[in-house]
């Protein structure tokens, strides 16, 4: 009897089968995410987490019997029946016999845990940010290695035993370096051989071989090669996105949670999807900071309105940080629509002639109140606003009123274009 | 010594914790009851340890410890992972594996009375089962299988890597589908060589010579037959029609399939084909493992080797696997393999060992016998499920367990008729109802190639037996003939036959060209 432990095995031997399973049901896998993100909170989305799928679609037929037919069955535990009862059916139930309690248990749908990779990789799958790499490419390329053949020089961890052996072999051939087993051959002969005339011409060829070995190695430096890598510049396109976030006092709870929500999944996707990219967060109320990525989503403030104040800080930044002949910059700005009847002027200049020449993209989301119509707006910075998107393209804006509009919205805002295509809004 | 620290020096175990030489203790006790008391006759035992996540890993590629990969065992992976997580579903204790060393998987988590427990059932239980029941001994072979599997594996790695991931997948899927009809149900006659077969021909004239007899002659002959009926009699016997497993028929003679996706065919029907006899005894084998645990359980509590309390673990547990629910609970979810069978062996040793003259009458052969070790052994050797049923389901036993049969017709509108019941009448009744419902032969629709037209466009001909109005589902069926289709590379058709021989239903479908791209120019 043997006993073997097992535990420490590699984990995840089904991890492959796991992966084609997803690949397969890819698509309903893509929509259950899709689904689970409405009824989840704003932490729990990063977790990844279960997700319903319905079976469909993988099903795996075989040869069955329908249902109906004339039945015979046997059961236990008869306590009033005797032979010929008639048992009246079930209403509502057609012919058959009686339905089995735990049949069909997982047919109709099954929960799935994906995990957190799988769920964002899943979930952010066709998104891209638009026109990127569209500016001059970064000035400091990013190197990385790629295979150019093999050189006869490098370091010990490059080397290359089979190319090297190869040779070692194929010069071994060539010189004609003789192999051990005939010099042992010679040897058993010299030991063997009776006659002292043949011993010593025996000993005279062994002595030519044994020469003939010192002289050419087994492996000589020449043979040796090494794993050659030359660096090949990969252009970089340097991106930044700043997320410009609404908090005052007009703002509910809930708008605050759709913005939210919305920011959350721009962070999640730029996080997951481009390492390059930079994300400055500005929220403001009647003046805008510069606030770092757990305030800017937990944080408490509350005050008047300045839309100004939020784009005079982006402003100042990109001119402080983001040489924007260098720098992709994107914008996506939430608000509730509200501003200042005094702050028009400034803040519809300062985004049509200094913030949207710089930008590529610049998204406006308006959030409003669960009952509201996300298909028209008529707040002030919406007016505003639509003013400005005439003369360019680069200006998209979505209105979101409740928690199930955020994801097609963002979807909708960056998902994958062709490049000929403007983003339009 | 005194005599409480000698009761404790007996003990395999204390409470609930194990280690790998308690295990060791453990399996030496139960081997020594099970071989020496029970007289039980097993592989070697190889134990493996393992965790929840690799329990998990071992469900869902069929249990087998190395298998092809394929999308459907990711997905009962992930089933059964959702289950188990929100715990609504307990994983098995231990997993057995017909192979030679018999493996068993134990579960890190069980005491050590569980321990004890798997290990009689599934080392000895199981492994005996496995070992000495005939059907496991004509299909199944233990020492070949994990390198066999081995093989499989490398073989379906490699032609992925040739062919790519997408045409292994739909052959294996196609193959998958049609597994449920990928078994031989009898074993075949030998292929005779053909050295024998010249001298039977010999034979044979040599016969007819020595019969020859003129008058013959002058008996009138029969209606000639028709040229059709000859040519359909001479492919059927080409092509070893008809065929009632699917994958065999499609493997060696379907006209377009390339030899590597044969092999695969190959393979899937030898996985069906091992399976196979475990679908049969499922109430025999669990039955006998359960049979097997009592008794080395009970023997060892009383040499005292397991102490009161965690006998009463086992106690606990042991009744909950043998938990027979009425049809009218609402755990009730069909027959508890584990019930009938264990209840099944003990009223077998309650039958050799102190009869009735019920028993007599019922069972003479056995009742009496005196030693139920030996008549049990008997049995698991040479019956299965359907068998064993129609065999020594005892009328005490379907009284005890108040058994009758319904009797379900669409046409009486009433409502369904009670058609026996535990009594004189019914006994029998019962009893043939019951085995009849665990014959696969019975229970899996019979579904026969019956013929190919070889002249014309090469369609394939399919018969499914339907008596007592048994359709097949519709939507479901479809799926299987498409794949059924893409395989044999031409259309196939499928009608359904009712108990007076009429067609009462047809299905057919066209090929997809999806396993066949691009051959048809090569």
């Amino acid at each position: 009897m043997h006993i073997i432990d097992r535990r420490l095995n590699p984990r995840g031997k089904s991890l492959e089968n796991r992966q084609r399973f997803l690949r397969r049901a890819k698509d309903a896998v893509q929509q259950a995410v899709r689904r689970s993100l409405q009824s989840r909170s704003i932490r729990d989305v990063l977790d990844g987490g279960e997700v319903s799928l319905p079976i469909g679609g993988m099903g795996e037929p075989s040869f069955r019997r329908a249902e109906g037919g004339i039945t015979d069955h046997v059961l236990p535990g008869n306590r009033a029946f005797v032979e010929g009862d008639i048992i009246p059916r079930p209403p509502g139930q057609g012919a058959g016999r009686p339905k089995e309690a735990g049949q069909g248990d997982g047919e109709d749908g099954f929960r799935f845990v994906l995990t957190r990779e799988e769920f964002l990789s899943v979930f952010l799958d066709d998104l891209e940010l638009p026109e990127l790499a569209k500016r001059r490419l970064s000035e400091t390329e990013e190197m990385s290695p790629v295979r150019a053949g093999y050189s006869i020089s490098g370091s010990p961890s490059n080397l290359s035993i089979d190319r090297t052996t190869r040779l070692a072999m194929m010069r071994r051939i060539a010189l004609k370096r003789p192999k051990p087993a005939e010099i042992e051959v010679l040897q058993r002969q010299i030991e063997e051989s009776e006659d002292e005339e043949t011993r010593l011409a025996l000993t005279a060829e062994l002595k030519s071989l044994t020469d003939r070995i010192r002289r050419i190695p087994y492996v000589d430096p020449l043979d040796v090669r090494y794993r050659r890598f030359d660096n090949e510049p990969k252009p970089v396109a340097k991106a930044v996105m700043f997320c410009l976030m609404d908090v005052s006092g007009s703002m509910s709870e809930h708008m605050k949670d759709l913005a939210k929500r919305f920011y959350l999944l721009l962070y999640l996707f730029l996080s997951q999807r481009y390492e390059k990219v930079e994300i400055v967060f500005i929220r403001h109320t009647e003046k805008a900071e510069e606030v770092d990525e757990d305030t800017f989503f937990y944080g408490q403030a509350t005050g008047g309105t300045l839309v100004s104040s939020a784009l005079a800080a982006m402003r100042n930044i990109i001119a402080a940080r983001f040489d924007p002949t260098e720098w992709n910059i994107y914008a996506a700005q939430a608000s509730d629509g509200d501003n200042s009847y005094r702050d028009e002027g400034p803040a519809g200049h300062l985004l049509k002639h200094e913030i949207l020449p710089l930008c590529q993209y610049f998204a406006y989301i308006e959030v409003d109140e669960e009952g509201g119509d996300s298909s028209i707006s008529n707040s002030p910075l919406w007016r505003l606003y639509e003013g400005i998107r005439s003369g360019s393209a680069t200006l998209a804006m979505r209105k979101v009123c409740r928690k199930n509009e955020i994801f097609p919205v963002f979807h909708d805002l960056f998902q994958k274009r062709s490049t000929q295509t403007k983003a339009v809004p | 010594m005194t005599q409480a620290a000698m009761q404790k020096d007996r003990l395999l175990f204390e409470g609930a914790d194990w280690d790998f030489s308690t295990l060791q203790r453990i399996h030496d006790a139960c081997e020594e009851i099970a071989i020496g008391e029970l007289g039980l006759d097993v592989y070697p035992n190889q134990i493996e340890v393992i965790t929840a996540e690799q329990m998990l890993d071992a469900y869902s590629s069929t249990g087998m410890p190395l298998f092809y990969r394929h999308w459907s065992f990711g997905k009962h992976f992930a089933h059964h992972e959702a289950f188990y997580r929100r715990g609504m579903r307990d994983l098995a204790y231990e997993i057995v594996i017909n192979s030679s060393p018999c493996i068993s998987y134990l579960m890190e988590e069980n005491t050590a009375t569980m321990q004890t427990l798997v290990i009689a059932h599934a080392a000895f239980g199981h492994n005996h089962f496995f070992k000495n029941n005939y059907l496991f001994k004509l299909w199944t072979d233990a020492e070949g299988i994990l390198d066999y599997l081995d093989f499989a594996k490398g073989y379906i790695a490699r032609c992925e890597e040739r062919y790519g991931e997408t045409a292994v997948e739909r052959t294996l899927d196609a193959a998958h589908a049609l597994m449920s009809h990928g078994v031989h149900r009898y074993a075949g006659k030998t292929r005779l060589d053909l050295r024998q077969e010249e001298k039977r021909l010999q034979e044979r004239r040599a016969h007819e010579e020595q019969m020859f007899n003129d008058l013959w002659r002058t008996v009138p002959a029969g209606r000639k037959r028709d040229a059709a009926d000859v040519d359909f009699e001479r492919r059927r016997a080409a092509l070893g029609l008809p065929q009632d497993n699917l994958l065999y028929f499609l493997e060696k003679s379907s006209p377009r399939l390339q030899p590597w996706q044969r092999e695969i065919l190959r393979i899937v029907r030898h996985v069906a084909q091992y399976f196979h006899p475990q679908r049969q005894t499922k109430v025999m084998n669990e039955g006998t493992a359960t049979y097997v645990h009592y008794q080395i359980m009970n023997r060892l509590h009383d040499r005292g080797q397991i102490s009161d309390g965690n006998y009463f673990e086992f106690l606990k547990s042991h009744t909950n696997v043998v938990f027979q629910p009425t049809y009218d609970d609402r755990r009730f979810s069909g027959f508890n393999p584990y019930a009938i069978g264990f209840a099944m062996m003990q009223d077998i040793e309650r039958i050799v060992t102190d009869p009735t003259d019920e028993d007599r009458e019922w069972f003479p052969d056995i009742a009496g016998r005196g030693d139920p070790m030996q008549v049990l052994r008997g049995i698991w050797a040479d019956y299965r499920d359907e068998s064993f049923i129609s065999q020594f389901l005892s009328p005490h036993l379907i009284r005890k367990w108040r058994l009758f049969q319904l009797y379900d017709d669409p046409q009486i509108s009433e409502g369904i008729l009670v058609s026996a019941i535990h009594d004189e009448r019914g006994y029998k009744r019962v009893r043939r109802q019951l085995a009849r419902e665990y014959d696969i032969g019975w229970t899996d629709p019979r579904i026969d190639i019956v013929d190919v037209d070889l002249a014309g466009d090469r369609r394939l001909l399919l018969q499914h037996r339907a008596p007592n109005d048994w359709v097949l589902e519709d939507s479901e069926t479809k799926q299987v003939l498409q794949h059924l289709a893409d395989l044999w590379g031409y259309d196939v058709m499928l009608q359904e036959i009712d108990g007076a021989e009429k067609v009462v239903k047809e299905h057919s479908a066209h090929p997809r060209e999806i396993l066949h791209k691009g051959d048809l120019f090569s």
